[in-house]
């Protein structure tokens, strides 16, 4: 069992990226430039950090394995959509993580104790649904690109491919707020602003558009369901249940 | 009279393969200007399937055997054809029809790796809405039938392919389908676990009335298990119809080794107008056809004086290896 929990420890430090960042931040007086403070700036990425922890997705990585594998064939026979089984795994890990990134900001905590702040409960509780909001929202687009399995086999290139405007344009490495306004007004037309940088904003407690942030959170869960159901129903009559 | 449960009509299934060529040339070429052809895998082909039937599939690697049983609990999509199995369009996977089967596919397992395998038969039964009072009792019946007990809380990555193949069967078989896909569900395992998973569907299929699809390279399986095998012999049909009239058809006689009191008895058997396949000293082999084996071994019992006689019959591998590169069989 050792190897079990050493791997959850691991899962969770593996995304630890937010803290790198704020380091690099804060030994170069960026956040000046933007006019946040280095307390809020330290809240911005710690909040980051949970806010990756519970809705970070691999499930195009699950399925192509699967696909590839031949393991997707039992499960397509079953009366309930494969991507559930994805869905109910992210959770469960979702919920073993938690313990061990309590404890990474504990330690946060021991070594920035100016940093510490208690959110009220209704700003925790709409931070609660909106880092969920995020997970649905990367679960959505992964599992679309995941379909694509059924034509491509290899849809975790495509994959690779989006992680790189996910990384910049979603808060992970930079708040929205640093870019140019002109920048700014498009990034926030693309779901990428919604999946780090409003839930972090509003848990640390930043200035933020609760309900547009929701709203948008919402619209886009909205336009990617439809289009994971058509993509899926195309893609199931392409399978060819290779490796089975 | 039981009524069909499977109806195919003309069913085809064609897919697109790509080939390349070998080398860093071929790659390239490959990469720039990718070359595919449609093959046809399944071609036009029809059966019926009645209800508690159990029926073989037999074929060589590739002849199709597979991809029938993959179109027929709608994993794959037809190319053209139809299919209605338990009056429902396999493809759709309404939840109704998903629930009235169930595919095993040798060492493709469904089990979760790391957890025992009585976790997993619980998820399954939450799949298949089954309530745990129920699951539980349905996991109780299996278990006995199947004779596993304490491999159900080991780990499954730590069990055996036998207790695998077996725990594989009890969570492919807790929500009780009607219909069963079974694809080599025998490969890997050793004798005693053949035999026992055998003995398994024969009483499953006794007990519930399912009907069995299956197919296997293990010719025990097929003697055991079917009345009624399908050839398919580069996606079309050679043969539908009882094993037993294919058997007789491909092997009409039978050898019988008979043994004399005396070399004078063998020689005057031997001149007797039977078809001689070899003799030695008091030892002759006749050949004799299979409809005259009685009225046959009762001239030669009341004609001369014999020790011993043994029947053989040819092995069914051989005679079934006959249908497996031939197009057509006429019965």
């Amino acid at each position: 069992m050792l190897e079990y929990r050493v791997e959850i420890a691991l899962w969770a430090i593996s995304g630890i990226i937010p803290f790198f960042m704020l380091n690099i931040w804060t030994n170069n007086n960026l956040n000046e430039s933007i006019n946040i403070s280095d307390i809020m700036l330290s809240r911005y990425f710690l909040c980051a950090f949970f806010v990756r922890q519970f809705s970070v997705v691999w499930v195009v990585f699950s399925f192509e394995e699967d696909s590839l594998m031949g393991k997707v064939s039992p499960y397509l026979i079953q009366p309930l959509n494969p991507f559930f089984r994805y869905f109910a795994q992210h959770l469960a890990e979702q919920i073993t993580r938690f313990p061990f990134a309590l404890i990474i900001a504990f330690f946060f905590f021991i070594f920035n104790p100016e940093s510490l702040w208690i959110p009220n409960l209704g700003i925790l509780l709409l931070s609660i649904v909106s880092t969920f909001l995020s997970f649905l929202i990367q679960f959505l687009i992964q599992s679309i690109v995941a379909c694509l399995c059924f034509w491509t086999e290899k849809a975790s290139s495509i994959e690779r491919l989006l992680f790189i405007p996910t990384l910049f344009l979603s808060g992970l490495l930079a708040p929205v707020v640093s870019f140019p306004a002109y920048v700014k007004s498009w990034i926030y037309l693309t779901p990428f602003p919604y999946l780090i940088d409003f839930p972090a904003n509003l848990l640390s407690g930043n200035e933020t558009n609760i309900s547009g942030g929701l709203s948008m959170q919402i619209l886009w869960i909205f336009l990617l369901f439809p289009l994971f159901k058509k993509i899926w129903s195309e893609g199931t009559k392409k399978y060819t249940a290779m490796g089975s | 009279m039981e009524q069909n449960i499977i109806d195919v009509r003309n069913l085809s299934k064609s897919f697109d393969i790509s080939s390349k060529e070998p080398g860093l040339k071929g790659t390239i070429k490959h990469f720039f200007r990718r070359q595919t052809k449609s093959l046809k895998v399944i071609k036009d082909i029809s059966f019926e399937i009645k209800e508690g039937e159990i029926v073989g599939f037999l074929g060589a690697n590739g002849a199709g055997k597979t991809t029938i049983l993959k179109m027929l609990c709608g994993l794959i999509y037809p190319s053209k054809g139809s299919i209605s199995v338990s009056g429902y369009l396999p493809f759709r996977r309404k939840e109704n029809f998903l629930k009235n089967i169930t595919l095993i596919m040798g060492q493709k397992q469904q089990l979760i790796w790391d957890l025992p395998p009585i976790e997993s038969f619980y998820l399954n039964a939450s799949i298949y809405d089954i309530d745990k009072f129920e699951a539980k009792r349905r996991i109780k019946k299996l278990s006995e039938m199947l004779e596993v007990d304490e491999e159900l809380f080991i780990p499954v990555r730590k069990l055996s392919l036998g207790q695998r193949m077996k725990s594989e069967l009890l969570a492919a078989l807790i929500h009780e389908p009607n219909i069963l896909f079974l694809d080599e569900p025998t490969l890997g395992l050793d004798i005693n676990a053949q035999r026992n998973l055998r003995k398994f569907l024969i009483k499953y299929n006794k007990e519930t009335n399912a009907t069995i699809c299956l197919t296997s390279h293990y010719m025990k399986d097929i003697t055991s298990l079917c009345k009624r095998v399908i050839c398919v012999h580069e996606g079309a049909i050679s043969y539908d119809g009882k094993l037993d009239l294919l058997l007789k058809k491909l092997s009409p006689v039978k050898e019988i080794l008979i043994v004399c009191s005396s070399e004078e008895d063998a020689i005057k058997l031997e001149n007797s107008g039977f078809t001689v396949k070899n003799k030695n000293k008091n030892e002759i082999t006749i050949k004799i056809a299979n409809n005259s084996i009685t009225s046959s071994l009762k001239t030669i019992l009341n004609n001369f004086d014999i020790e011993d006689l043994y029947i053989n019959e040819p092995p069914i591998d051989e005679v079934i290896g006959k249908v497996l590169i031939k197009k057509d069989y006429e019965i």
